[in-house]
């Protein structure tokens, strides 16, 4: 789950991570009263969950509450990567000496949290860790011990940091690292940690992304989702426990299992047509969760066919054709379907549905490809 | 001979009262696999489908003498069972469980490496090796007996696989499902090297999906240190970057993680990779004669 940059400046601030406070506004008119609050020469920035925002024009300076007015005004309303900004943080204009990259993330071929920092800070550190990557220094956390303070040290030397400034940014490294594992996250930056000109560090831009999975043991944390910033079918979906990701394509795939999903979009895409979405109802298949996964699919207007692919396995061929006919029942379909279904009982399974005028086939490569010749024929 | 898990499994499964361990426990006795305890804190005493059920994996282990767990406890409560079967010396832990916070998985990763017991998963259908046992929640009735061996990422579509191979008459020597997390227990690798090292396996399906570089990795290893030949597949290859495919650990990210890659570098490391499931079947075959 993402935050908005307000919400991790929040969230790292209480870890005694030095931020660069500002205020939120929604509108034209707030933007100008925070620019009035705050006195200074203010940044204002699109809060959306969208990268790119500085190049997408997104993060502008403004000198006086005049123009931060006007500024706003650009701004909210703006697409970001397909995203609507509706709303902006007011923070002041910082002079800086230096910029660095902060971060910690976990390192998958490692089995370990890395605590990364580069000299390069302000811009997009993925595209300085493929174009320098010996620009990133890093360090991996002990399973058992954590990130020490020496390994902090180390970060700090080694990007030529002068001694007297080390202390403060081995202290935030530090910070940085706890309020990631404390809240489960699964991203948590600073980028750019700045160097002021008065020689203290502050933290000019932050970013949280927190593990789905963590979310249940953060009640206060899992509240911080932002409704606005969710597609309203995928916000359905996850309401319903079904994993949903909509995609541009016209055949709509409903299936069970992840892998699964993702080799039937596959499949269709071989065969010449494009997946609407990803979707996984997840085990048992039962009527319930079949329907819940058709309204999804039949509220994409650019479906122009639906497949079906169940691996049934466990869950009995007629108790999931019954709970396909019982979804049917409940949710209207105006495009052809094609249903493929495997499982104990899977010659009865077929039988009704087939009984019920629905087109079953046996492979999922043949389902594939009636499924994106009817939506090709739409 | 199997890989893992076969005849001599003495099986305890964490949290057999529960619905989903109970409904298993039921399908892993019709399959014939020698469930010998379970644990439900609490619980001690019961019987669940004729098992004996103790509150602890100590006494269970000291009454029954389980060498491998299977976990099927809900997220909170995983990663403390896993570690309660690893402290209690079972040296193979099965833990289907999803949606346990990586970090997690990773403490627990660590410690149960520490004591050499080997975790498989969370988040996997478990392995079966048919005809001998099954320490999972796939469906039995798919697999057959054969020379070929299978470790995936995935659950369903490692069933499609199974069904494929079993139709065109190819049986498996074991199945292993290791999981969809970011963070799991075993690695393609260490499965490869157990499949490499068994005299039953012939050839080995490698079924892999996006996300993270485990399938680069398992390139490198083969082509390094696996005379058998390898088939592969990849799911994903139209999954949009940056967005979560159902698995937790399926997304691709900064780039990384995509099928292209994966894909290249099995085929640098001469793995023929299928275009969809069906076609490993096809593939497989062309390997074995080959043989």
């Amino acid at each position: 789950m993402d935050l908005h940059e307000y919400q991790a400046a929040e969230l790292l601030a209480r870890y005694g991570i030095p931020v660069n406070r500002g205020i939120l506004a929604r509108t034209p008119e707030e933007a100008r009263a925070a620019a009035e609050q705050l006195g200074s020469r203010v940044v204002v920035k699109a809060q959306v969950h969208a990268g790119g925002r500085g190049k997408a024009g997104g993060i502008r300076l403004a000198d006086d509450p005049a123009q931060a007015e006007a500024v706003a005004r650009q701004i909210l309303g703006m697409d970001i990567r397909g995203r609507t900004v509706r709303k902006v943080l007011v923070a002041p204009a910082v002079a800086f000496e230096r910029e660095y990259y902060l971060g910690v993330v976990l390192d998958r071929d490692a089995r370990r949290v890395a605590v990364m920092a580069s000299s390069a800070g302000g811009v997009d550190i993925e595209e300085v860790a493929r174009e320098r990557p010996e620009a990133i220094v890093r360090e991996h956390a002990d399973p058992c011990l954590g990130f020490q303070e020496f390994q902090a040290r180390r970060l700090a030397f080694r990007l030529g940091i002068e001694p007297d400034l080390v202390r403060g940014f081995a202290a935030l490294a530090r910070q940085l690292y706890q309020a990631y594992v404390d809240c489960d996250a699964s991203l948590a930056e600073i980028n750019p940690l700045v160097l002021t000109r008065d020689r203290t560090w502050l933290a000019l831009d932050t970013k949280v992304v927190l593990d789905d999975n963590g979310l249940f043991r953060h009640p206060d944390l899992a509240e911080l989702r932002d409704p606005e910033e969710e597609d309203p079918l995928e916000r359905e979906a996850r309401l319903a426990g079904i994993s949903f990701v909509r995609l541009n394509g016209t055949v709509g795939c409903i299936v069970n299992g992840a892998g699964l999903s993702m080799a039937t979009m596959d499949a269709i895409k071989l065969y010449g047509g494009e997946p609407a979405n990803f979707l996984d109802i997840g085990g048992g298949a039962s009527a319930q969760r079949v329907a819940a996964a058709l309204r999804l699919v039949v509220a994409d207007p650019n479906v122009r066919s639906i497949l079906v692919n169940i691996f049934g396995g466990i869950t009995r061929g007629d108790v999931v054709a019954q709970g396909l006919l019982e979804a049917l029942r409940q949710v209207e379909v105006r495009v052809p379907m094609v249903i493929r279904l495997v499982g104990t009982r899977q010659e009865e399974g077929r039988r009704l549905l087939e009984e019920a005028g629905l087109t079953v086939v046996d492979t999922m490569e043949e389902a594939a490809q009636r499924a994106v010749a009817a939506a090709q024929s739409q | 001979m199997a890989i893992l898990v076969d005849a001599s499994t003495r099986l305890l499964v964490q949290g057999i009262t529960g619905r989903e361990g109970s409904f298993h426990t039921q399908q892993m006795l019709e399959y014939g696999t020698n469930i010998v305890a379970g644990v439900t804190p609490g619980a001690g005493g019961r019987e669940v489908h004729g098992v004996p059920v103790f509150n602890t994996v100590a006494e269970a282990v000291a009454a029954t003498q389980p060498n491998a767990s299977f976990v099927a406890v809900p997220a909170p409560f995983a990663p403390d069972a896993i570690l309660e079967a690893a402290e209690a010396g079972i040296p193979l832990i099965v833990c289907i469980t999803e949606g346990i916070p990586v970090l997690e998985t990773l403490r627990v990763y660590h410690a149960v490496r520490e004591r050499g017991v080997r975790l498989i998963g969370p988040n996997c259908p478990g392995l079966i090796s048919p005809g001998k046992a099954k320490v999972g929640i796939m469906p039995g009735f798919i697999h057959t007996p054969g020379p070929v061996g299978i470790v995936s990422r995935s659950g369903t579509l490692t069933y499609e696989v199974v069904w494929a191979l079993t139709r065109a008459g190819i049986g498996q020597s074991t199945a292993v499902g290791i999981g969809g997390d970011p963070v799991i227990g075993t690695s393609f690798i260490d499965v490869l090297e157990l499949f490499q090292n068994d005299p039953e396996t012939r050839a080995i399906v490698l079924i892999g999906e996006i996300g993270g570089a485990d399938e680069e990795a398992a390139a490198e290893f083969i082509r390094r240190h696996v005379t058998k030949p390898v088939v592969g597949f990849i799911a994903g290859r139209t999954a949009p970057p940056g967005r979560r495919m159902g698995h937790a650990g399926a997304i691709i990210s900064g780039g990384r993680g995509t099928a292209a890659e994966k894909i290249a570098a099995l085929e640098a490391a001469g793995v023929p990779v299928a275009e969809r499931p069906a076609q490993v079947a096809d593939l497989v075959r062309r390997v074995l004669e080959g043989v």
